[in-house]
């Protein structure tokens, strides 16, 4: 039946539903290549023996905004070249704000039938898989919203689905950068901006948004065709009688207890749960009255059946968060052994330097473990395997020296697992900020506010494999460097033996998987997503971006 | 890859640049527009009835009182344009808040006053400690001795740190790891011995000097002259040694207890 219903689209060069639902290889169809977050694929062409090879196929730059050329192209019409590629304008602000500049892509790209599909904020671009050729470009006209970042788009049938800052959901047309229809999805009076790339499963898009004040945060799952709601799911308690209301100080804590779900989750089409990692309670670092308790269910893993929107389980990592610690890091889900018995598993590597592993069936913890050994502000890891915080590491009116600062031990850039090695591969940073306490208001600040962080020190950025069975660091990469955070943004493995990440001075790395040894690098200047790889005609191509650029690989 | 630190002692405390935070994560601080300020008459009408009806509740601040909630951050009044959502609230009244018989001209008053108040994420602190100095200064020199003064003298190079930075989170910062603390540290002038970096290459030869920038397959550096150099790293060819002044300072990071920073601020204060 859904072969019939997506016979047209297929004609149309449109994405196969079938594709979503199979192991990473040729495409790359949604925000972690597949459902399983592994960011795994099972390419080879390039492989240990052969990336010493690999070389530059394209590189294309883009340009945001509404006068911006859809570019590519020599000469933009000069000279005889081609003409410019038209911009499509759409949005509902006044077009004063937003503008023309650089683009700086944080997004994962989509690769469906020779075209790659990305964004950034307000800006969405078609470009050719094969030489990098813009083919479309669509700009949004912003009300607002905080521009940090848009984490990709979602793809159903021909359709493109794309969240902006001002909290739309655009629907796109793939073939022509046409919109076909946008709907609000969070109340921008509110301060809520939506970044998180939409995850299509079946007939659901689902949606999260971010709020810096401490608005609540929400899944939703909206109707492909016309965006319609079809669930929604708040991550803190909303009314009396919800539960998880027993773990805030009051009502009001917890409907402003924020949890914003910013990064994409993970998929398990056998139980048809829908996992992911929820945000940070608010205020985000006084402890107010109305706060008092562990704060359920932020800082949690969460499943939710994706049929319905009703929570499955969930485990809280990080009872009263106080440090803006997110835990957003996409799980990643893996089939394999633990402790002598096959299990269904969710790993996931925290801001907060821990790294859990749960049952993914019934959300049964089974491992926490350190990765980052700075990490100072754990008074125990109790019975639940949950890391308890020592008050004593809170903000403080003289300053308290946290490991980490607020970045954390790693942040939203995805980590990556290979079934080949049965490593979790994750970049770690090492740092320590003082964090002062400035709002002694018993009544707490709001959102972000009430604390003075100053940065100490960096002890080193990593590329960290974990092996999830014990915990254990099997090896660990230290980036020679003069310090920073932030150690590239993303990982991908591949069959091919093979791990790629950026590092935190602009190199794209490749490294063999099972010990870490450097294979391969070209320094791009600044690595600003997670690499990813694709096929066409035979070829496989690595693809990552830089800033405003796309640069491909590939074996000549 | 070949990455030692040297911990050398002995050198001057005000050193080294500060470890750059490679990325910061850069936000608008005006990404939600602001509402336009209203007719200050207006306000303060609506102030006035404010302060005899919702003050009590609510909160001089409107962030909340005995009993009554944050109301600067509340959906209604954040959705509210003109009070003409306020009004309505007003006249229906709430769980454990009773009705207020107010015209709408009244709730537009009270509602130009609640607006006044800018709400955002990175709410400013309004009630700030007047010092961050909190700890036992006699502690504090004690600590000193027996941790800092290997290398430091509070008669030598610290002399009068205390009034050479009067600023005492700025001292804290300082003392912690020099170069930190913000915009402000540019402005004390501080003589910072630069990285430097030693270098050996594959036929015995000895090149270095100030490091400039590294990675794991390039080295950088400007010899005596002031001359850059670069070279390609493979491996341990060359083999590079960093050598960091103010190692010492970050191999204590983690050995402090937060009592000691703040006893030892509360000491460094007082040398004057």
């Amino acid at each position: 039946m859904t072969s019939l219903l997506f016979a047209a689209f297929l004609q149309a060069q449109a994405l196969d539903p079938v594709t979503l639902t199979k192991p990473l290889a040729d495409s790359w169809p949604t925000y972690s290549g597949d459902y399983s977050g592994q960011r795994y694929s099972r390419l080879k062409q390039i492989n240990t023996s052969n990336v010493k090879g690999l070389s530059l196929a394209w590189t294309t730059r883009v340009t945001t905004g509404p006068g911006a050329p859809g570019g590519g192209g020599p000469g933009g019409g000069r000279f005889g070249g081609p003409p410019p590629i038209p911009t499509i304008i759409g949005g509902e602000g006044s077009g004063e704000l937003g503008g023309t500049g650089p683009a700086n892509i944080r997004a994962s790209i989509l690769q469906v039938e020779g075209k790659l599909y990305f964004s950034t904020p307000d800006n969405a671009w078609a470009v050719d898989a094969r030489d990098g050729r813009v083919l479309w470009h669509y700009y949004w006209k912003t009300k607002g919203g905080t521009h940090i970042g848009n984490r990709g788009l979602g793809m159903w049938g021909k359709w493109l689905y794309m969240e902006t800052p001002d909290d739309y959901l655009v629907c796109i047309d793939s073939e022509t950068g046409k919109e076909k229809w946008h709907k609000q999805i969070a109340d921008f009076d509110r301060q809520y901006f939506s970044t998180m790339a939409p995850i299509v499963i079946g007939n659901h898009i689902i949606i999260g948004t971010g709020n810096d004040l401490d608005a609540p945060g929400y899944v939703q799952a909206r109707d492909p065709e016309t965006g319609d709601v079809q669930w929604t799911w708040y991550t803190v308690p909303q009314k009396k009688g919800d539960p998880g209301l027993e773990t805030w100080g009051t009502l009001e804590g917890a409907r402003l207890g924020a949890g914003n779900v910013w990064i994409p989750g993970s998929y398990d089409p056998e139980t048809k749960l829908y996992i992911f990692g929820t945000g940070n309670p608010s205020p985000s670092y006084t402890n107010p009255k109305s706060r008092d308790g562990d704060n359920l269910y932020t800082c949690s893993l969460v499943a939710l059946n994706v049929e319905t929107g009703k929570m499955a389980w969930y485990f809280q990592m990080n009872p009263h968060d106080t440090h803006d610690w997110d835990s957003s890091e996409t799980p990643i889900l893996v089939d394999g052994e633990f402790k002598g018995k096959p299990r269904k598993m969710a790993l996931h590597a925290d801001r907060n330097g821990y790294f859990y592993v749960v049952d993914r069936i019934t959300g049964e913890h089974l491992l926490t473990s350190k990765f980052s050994d700075t990490v100072n502000w754990v008074k125990e890891i109790n019975a639940k395997g949950q890391t308890i915080r020592d008050p004593k590491k809170d903000s403080l009116v003289p300053g308290s020296l946290v490991s980490p600062n607020n970045y954390g031990a790693t942040n939203w850039p995805p980590a990556a697992y290979s079934p080949d090695t049965g490593l979790f591969y994750v970049p770690q940073s090492d740092t320590y900020a003082m964090y002062y306490l400035t709002e002694t208001d018993p009544r707490g600040a709001m959102g972000l506010g009430g604390k003075d962080e100053q940065f100490v020190a960096s002890m080193g950025t990593y590329l960290t494999a974990i092996d999830y069975k014990t915990g254990k660091i099997a090896w660990r990469h230290k980036h020679a460097s003069l310090g920073g955070f932030g150690a590239g943004n993303g990982v991908l493995t591949t069959a091919g033996g093979l791990v790629f990440a950026g590092d935190v001075s602009g190199n794209l790395i490749a490294y063999e998987a099972a010990k870490g040894k450097i294979l391969w690098h070209a320094r791009l200047g600044n690595v600003s997503n997670a690499p990813q790889t694709y096929t066409l005609d035979g070829k496989q191509y690595v693809l990552v971006a830089a800033g405003d650029a796309l640069y491909s690989f590939y074996l000549q | 890859m070949k990455y030692f630190l040297l911990f050398a002692c002995g050198l001057t405390v005000l050193a080294q640049q500060p470890p750059a935070p490679a990325k910061p994560v850069v936000r608008r601080p005006s990404a939600f527009p602001e509402r336009p300020p209203a007719d200050p008459a207006k306000v303060d009408r609506g102030k006035a009835i404010y302060g005899v009806n919702c003050t009590f509740c609510h909160g001089a601040d409107a962030r909340g009182g005995s009993g009554g909630t944050n109301l600067i951050r509340a959906s209604i009044v954040m959705s509210d344009r003109d009070g003409e959502l306020i009004h309505t609230v007003l006249k229906e009244g709430r769980e454990g808040m009773p009705k207020f018989n107010f015209t709408a001209e009244q709730a537009s008053d009270i509602a130009a006053f609640i607006h006044s108040f800018k709400v955002g994420g990175y709410d400013i602190s309004r009630m700030t400690p007047p010092s961050i100095v909190t700890g036992d200064a006699k502690q504090g020199e004690a600590y000193f001795q027996k941790t800092c003064a290997k290398c430091h003298s509070v008669t030598g190079d610290l002399k009068a740190i205390g009034s050479r930075i009067d600023d005492a989170k700025l001292l804290q910062q300082t003392w912690l790891m020099p170069g930190t603390g913000g915009a402000r540290a540019a402005s004390l002038g501080l003589k910072i011995p630069p990285v430097t970096v030693d270098i050996t290459t594959a036929d015995g030869k000895k090149l270095g000097g100030r490091l400039e920038r590294v990675d794991d397959f390039l080295v950088s550096w400007f010899d005596s002259k002031n001359v850059r150099h670069t070279l390609t790293r493979d491996g341990d060819n060359p083999k590079v040694v960093i050598n960091e002044p103010l190692a010492p300072h970050k191999a204590l990071l983690s050995t402090y207890r937060d009592e000691d920073i703040h006893n030892l601020t509360a000491y460094l204060v007082t040398v004057k």
